[in-house]
């Protein structure tokens, strides 16, 4: 234990604890802005600086570690003017419009600026707008980067992909596609981890909300709204609503008051995915096609994009099966329109989702007799959903519990678990094993793939049949799996992989918390509905069965290979540059 | 009335003296990878603060040129800027009055043409070429990278065999290097921001000299597979150690009869005293090199032999033999190579110069290794025989500085013409032509002989250093490419269409440093690894001491201490002593810690493996 003063406080901490570690303890708060816990400890903006007595220039709480006798000063005044001026300066380059900003009351620069009181800027503010293209889903705005480096660090290390990267050097640093690459270019996953780890609003999500805005009013637009399993388990989190409060149910409402005209379910096609995907795979499997490499659970459009662009020789191990979001604009555009006896034309069909890279999915085309278009035509991410509550000022206290719309309309525990990691295996195998023996396994016999683990594997035996799962999230997880995988150190059947660590839930779609991560509670509470769920496996849906029977006949028969099936190499992704 | 008063700089003018000098090292502390044109940018506004403003080209004109290449930096310009720029710093150049327009102008103009692709990518791109990968500067610049504030800061706290070790995580010859290694890691210390670099060989010595024996770390797991290595020395033997440590066997195939190539057989006992250098051999020896003496590789065993008996081939041959200088008498009794006499040394043939006087022609450190070497074996008079001046020699300063203290004479400006001998064939004087310094050609002085007669330089011995030659020739028979003697191994030191043969070293690049070679023997280890089908890595598990919050005051740098000439030279034993290890403690307090604060902390601070 080391022996130390902060602000006149002793207090006695292990060994190797940080200066801002070991003042938390004792309700110290120390202001910090670049600092993401074991992803940027690099003391960048100079914010947490404090005093240690006896020596004269400051030093950074974020990356030190207490030293026995240390006495450090959080307050002292040539700490408080240092802090103050360093704030000044970061403002100076700072696009401060804080009320057009999308980040304006969830911003670790603005917050920090107030509390500090901050009501002149004695500096030339000198703020560079760079051109960015508006039609990506990932966007960045130049003007309000503070260069904290988090992106560049997490994609880095967490998703493995290096696609920020410091650009110029002196003042005109500046954070940019790294090798001199346009976005567009790049092989960005677009998973959205680098927008919820800024601490400001230069990355965000495409906005969309005005969009489906407009969809909303247009008379001669039929909408359809499907709900996808991850926003359940977070959407009231910037909305003051707790997790028992913030049921799905009340996402229909408010959908319908902004002047949707059907809301569905994505739970329902994560069961049709288990359908296509479950029967897809005893088939591959039996067939001998995955002796040497395993196939590749499709739902994750981050990881489509990081296998296409990293592993393009592994492409062919996908699981052709479209995501549920792709399953579901299919589905409302063939099955749902014929029998509403309507134009799939008409149909707008938007989704919400925990995810950016789905906005990029989105773009996937659907060729059904005379109709050629996407399958989906809008998508929005949990945040804009709940931008779009606020901007509607609807109270989501007094919001009370729609239902889902016919024919759509159920969807079962197994479909809603997808959002969690593990929980596309899991609903795969629960069915798996009907499908082989004939009879329901228990709901939880597979309940060893789930957890936060970044790679978990088991092995299970379904009537005989050995089968050698694995399950990844993160893509820096998936990276070191697939080279172990190429190069023979292991072996599996069938491999779950989402491209956000813990899976959907902590999608970069998710509202964000500065230095929370919250996957593994908003997982939870994905299991506990599945544990209360009326119905937990995906076969005994009685709306996907009825779609087989009404519209699809079998899984993997010719009318769902056209609808629900896609080609992976329909579509170009930029290739990874040559790793060193 | 008095007429004349002493002039006396005010404050304001001894601050500015002041600043210069500041400037000035930071100048010379310059981190790689900066923008080029940023800089350029920056010296310009320098050079326009200088202008008196009398004229206008500069006091106008060099303004402009800031305002334009700002443009560019700014995302302001078109390609046409480019050619405005050199236009204006072309006339400018041209209608200046004096040297403080020209030239500033000149230093722009360079950069159009030298970095001209930069200035399209920001135009074209908004974006810098330039980008900052290997910011801690002692690190950056060692071809070994090997981790330097690392090692201070163990030295610091007086582990100085876990310093060895982390040292030998990327060079296997610590006690070597901490003798004779042209630290190229000093020459941008950051430190020099603030007073001097940090004397980081010193440093390595401390080490080195307090650390006893420290034993290799364990090998991995034999492959089975078996690697040739032909030529013993630094590079060779560097890659046999790593690949030892990944599990492959290696047999090294050495002429001599003992290893370690030019460390043994070409620097001097008195630098790298050869007790030392044993101790990195038996280091290297001890992860189970096997080694066979006295092979010539091409008439004793052929190198396709070799390519069947082993999984892969390294060549490692250095550049041993010497170059000519092609005048008359060359074939006179008493010229020899500087190669050739220091090898014969090295053997024990100590001969006896006695009342000799010798010419040593050349002037880098081989020369001084030889003039050094003439002293110590009894020479009556040793003179250093040089075209240039003493300024333009390429040795390391210490070497001249050493050389003449043990009273080398100085012949500078003097090229050698033909050599003199009697009728038994026995050279008796050096004919040189004086020469006069000209006109500075791509960066060095050039010199022209000056209608003076040629002068008569009384001689008994004349020892030629002029540069080292490849015995590249059995390798170009076996299909190795070869140019100018040169074996042309591309840059991961291998030979397109020739799987499992590599090359390194001296043989590869013409006669560098040691650290080059080891450099070489890194690459090679890891490409050979590859190669075999593996991907071993070789990392360290000494644990680094934290940074220390200290304010760091300006503060003198340790040198180390050196016998007195007049003693050191009456003898081979080693002449440079080591530091105190107070005065030890105090240098490596002075580090900077690059590694943990500043780029480092985020990006490329610490290789923990490779």
């Amino acid at each position: 234990m080391v022996n130390i003063t902060i602000n006149h406080q002793a207090i006695s901490v292990p060994d190797g604890t940080t200066i801002m570690e070991a003042a938390k303890l004792i309700g110290i708060e120390i202001p910090k802005l670049c600092f993401l816990k074991d992803i940027n400890e690099i003391g960048a903006c100079r914010v947490c600086v404090v005093e240690l007595v006896g020596k004269r220039r400051l030093i950074t709480a974020c990356n030190n570690e207490v030293k026995e006798g240390m006495e450090i000063l959080t307050n002292s005044p040539k700490v408080r003017e240092s802090r103050k001026n360093t704030v000044q300066l970061l403002l100076s380059e700072h696009d401060f419009k804080c009320a057009t900003c999308v980040r304006s009351k969830n911003c670790t620069l603005q917050d920090i600026a107030n509390n500090l009181g901050l009501v002149d800027l004695p500096f030339q503010q000198k703020v560079v707008k760079k051109p960015w293209s508006p039609e990506f889903p990932l966007q960045r705005d130049s003007s309000k980067c503070v260069k904290c480096m988090r992106c560049v660090q997490i994609c880095e290390k967490v998703q493995g992909l290096n696609i920020w990267d410091v650009a110029n050097t002196g003042s005109r640093t500046d954070v940019d596609v790294s090798l001199n690459r346009k976005i567009e270019d790049a092989d960005c996953a677009l998973c959205g981890q680098c927008i919820t780890h800024c601490p400001v609003g230069a990355l965000s999500e495409r906005d969309d909300t005005s969009k489906a805005f407009k969809a909303f009013a247009d008379p001669d637009k039929v909408t359809v709204v499907q709900i996808a399993p991850a926003v359940r388990a977070a959407w009231g989190e910037s909305l003051g609503l707790s997790r028992e409060e913030a049921t799905v149910e009340k996402i229909i409402t408010a959908l319908r008051m902004m002047g949707a005209d059907y809301v569905f379910d994505t739970v329902f096609t994560a069961d049709l995915t288990i359908m296509e995907e479950g029967n897809e795979f005893l088939k591959r499997l039996t067939e001998g096609d995955l002796d040497k490499y395993p196939m590749f659970t499709s739902c994750c459009p981050g990881w489509i994009r990081f296998i296409k662009s990293q592993y393009p020789e592994m492409v062919p191990q996908l699981s052709t099966a479209k995501s549920p979001q792709q399953m579901f604009g299919a589905t409302t555009k063939t099955y749902f329109a014929d029998k509403l006896g309507i134009d799939p034309e008409k149909i707008f069909c938007i989704s919400i989702m925990p995810c950016t890279a789905k906005k990029g999915e989105r773009t996937m085309e659907l060729y059904y007799k005379e109709f050629a278009g996407n399958d989906v035509d809008l998508v929005l991410t949990t945040r804009e959903l709940d931008r779009m509550i606020k901007r509607d000022y609807i109270n989501p206290k007094t919001l009370t519990d729609g239902t889902f719309d016919d024919p759509l309309k159920v969807g079962t525990g197994a479909g809603v678990i997808f959002g969690a990691t593990g929980g596309v295996m899991e609903a795969a195998l629960r069915s798996a094993y009907y499908l082989v023996t004939g009879k329901n396994p228990k709901a939880d016999a597979f309940a060893n793939v789930r957890g936060m683990e970044g790679w978990k594997e088991a092995t299970f035996d379904i009537n005989g049949i050995e089968v050698k799962v694995a399950v990844v999230s993160g893509l820096g997880n998936t990276r070191k799996l697939m080279n172990a995988i190429k190069r023979g150190e292991v072996k599996y059947h069938f491999v779950e992989v989402m491209a956000c660590p813990g899976g959907c839930v902590g999608g970069g779609g998710q509202p964000i918390h500065e230095g929370q991560e919250l996957a593994n509670v908003r997982g939870a509470n994905l299991y506990f509905l599945d544990q209360n769920a009326q119905l937990r496996f995906s076969h005994e849906n009685p709306s996907v069965l009825k779609a087989y029977e009404e519209y699809f006949g079998e899984p993997l028969s010719h009318k769902s290979h056209s609808i629900l099936h896609t080609d992976h190499f329909a579509w170009d992704m930029p290739l990874a540059p040559k790793r060193r | 009335m008095s007429r004349l008063s002493i002039q006396t700089p005010d404050r304001a003018q001894l601050v500015v003296e002041s600043l210069y000098k500041d400037v000035e090292n930071r100048i010379a502390a310059s981190p790689p990878g900066l923008c080029p044109i940023d800089m350029s940018l920056s010296f310009l506004r320098l050079c326009h603060a200088q202008t008196c403003g009398k004229c206008v080209p500069c006091r106008v004109g060099l303004g402009q040129l800031a305002n334009l290449i700002e443009d560019v930096l700014e995302g302001r310009a078109t390609l046409k800027h480019i050619d405005l720029i050199e236009k204006t710093a072309k006339s400018i150049e041209m209608a200046a009055d004096c040297a403080i327009g020209f030239e500033a102008a000149n230093m722009v103009l360079k950069g159009v043409q030298g970095f001209r692709e930069d200035y399209v990518e920001h135009i074209t791109n908004g974006r810098c070429i330039a980008q900052m990968s290997l910011p801690v500067p002692c690190v950056s610049l060692c071809p070994a990278h090997v981790d330097i504030p690392g090692y201070i800061a163990l030295v610091k706290e007086g582990r100085y065999a876990d310093a060895v070790r982390l040292i030998r995580k990327d060079n296997p010859f610590p006690t070597t290097c901490a003798h004779i290694c042209e630290h190229p890691c000093e020459a941008r210390c950051r430190r020099n921001m603030k007073d001097t670099s940090i004397n980081i060989r010193g440093l390595k010595k401390v080490a080195t000299e307090n650390a006893g024996i420290v034993p290799p770390p364990e090998c991995a797991p034999s492959t089975g597979k078996k690697v040739a290595v032909i030529g013993g020395g630094p590079g060779g033997l560097t890659s046999a150690y790593y690949l030892q440590l990944m599990g492959h066997q290696v047999t090294v195939y050495e002429m001599q009869p003992r290893l370690g190539g030019m460390l043994m057989y070409g620097i001097p006992n008195y630098r790298l005293p050869k007790d030392k250098l044993q101790e990195d051999i038996d280091a290297v020896l001890a992860t189970g090199v096997e080694v066979v003496h006295g092979k010539r590789i091409g008439t004793d065993v052929s190198i396709e032999e070799l390519q069947q008996q082993y999984d892969a081939v390294l060549v490692t041959i250095g550049a041993n033999t010497d170059r000519k200088l092609g005048i008359e008498g060359e074939d006179a009794n008493g010229v020899m190579s500087a190669v050739q006499m220091l090898r014969n040394v090295g053997y024990g043939n100590k001969m006896d110069y006695t009342g000799k006087k010798v010419c040593v022609i050349g002037g880098g450190n081989v020369a001084m290794d030889a003039v050094r070497t003439s002293i110590r074996l009894g020479a009556e008079k040793t003179s250093i025989v040089y075209r240039r001046r003493m300024a333009d020699m390429t040795a390391l300063p210490a070497e001249i500085e050493g050389a003449i203290a043990e009273g080398a004479e100085l012949v500078s400006l003097k090229a050698p013409l033909k050599i003199e001998k009697d009728e038994d064939n026995n050279v008796t004087g050096l004919w040189v032509q004086p020469q006069m310094i000209s006109l500075i050609k791509g960066g060095r002085a050039s010199v022209k002989a000056t209608s003076e007669d040629p002068v008569l330089l009384d001689c008994d011995i004349i020892i030629v250093a002029i540069g080292q030659a490849i015995e590249s020739e059995p390798f170009a028979k076996f299909g190795l490419p070869v140019s100018r003697g040169r074996i042309q191994a591309d840059e991961t030191a291998s030979f397109e269409g020739m799987p499992g043969v590599f090359a390194g070293g001296d043989c590869a690049t013409g006669p560098a440093t040691v650290i080059r070679a080891i450099q070489a023997g890194k690459v090679t280890a890891a490409n050979i690894d590859e190669y075999l089908g593996y991907h071993h890595t070789i990392s360290c598990d000494v644990e680094i001491p934290l940074a220390e919050l200290n304010d760091r005051p300006q503060c003198g740098r340790v040198e180390l201490p050196e016998r007195e000439a007049c003693e050191r030279k009456k003898d081979f034993e080693g002449c440079e002593g080591c530091m105190t290890k107070e005065e030890a403690y105090q240098e490596a307090s002075k580090c900077l810690r690059c590694d943990h604060f500043g780029y480092g902390i985020f990006k490329g601070g610490r290789e923990t493996l490779w």
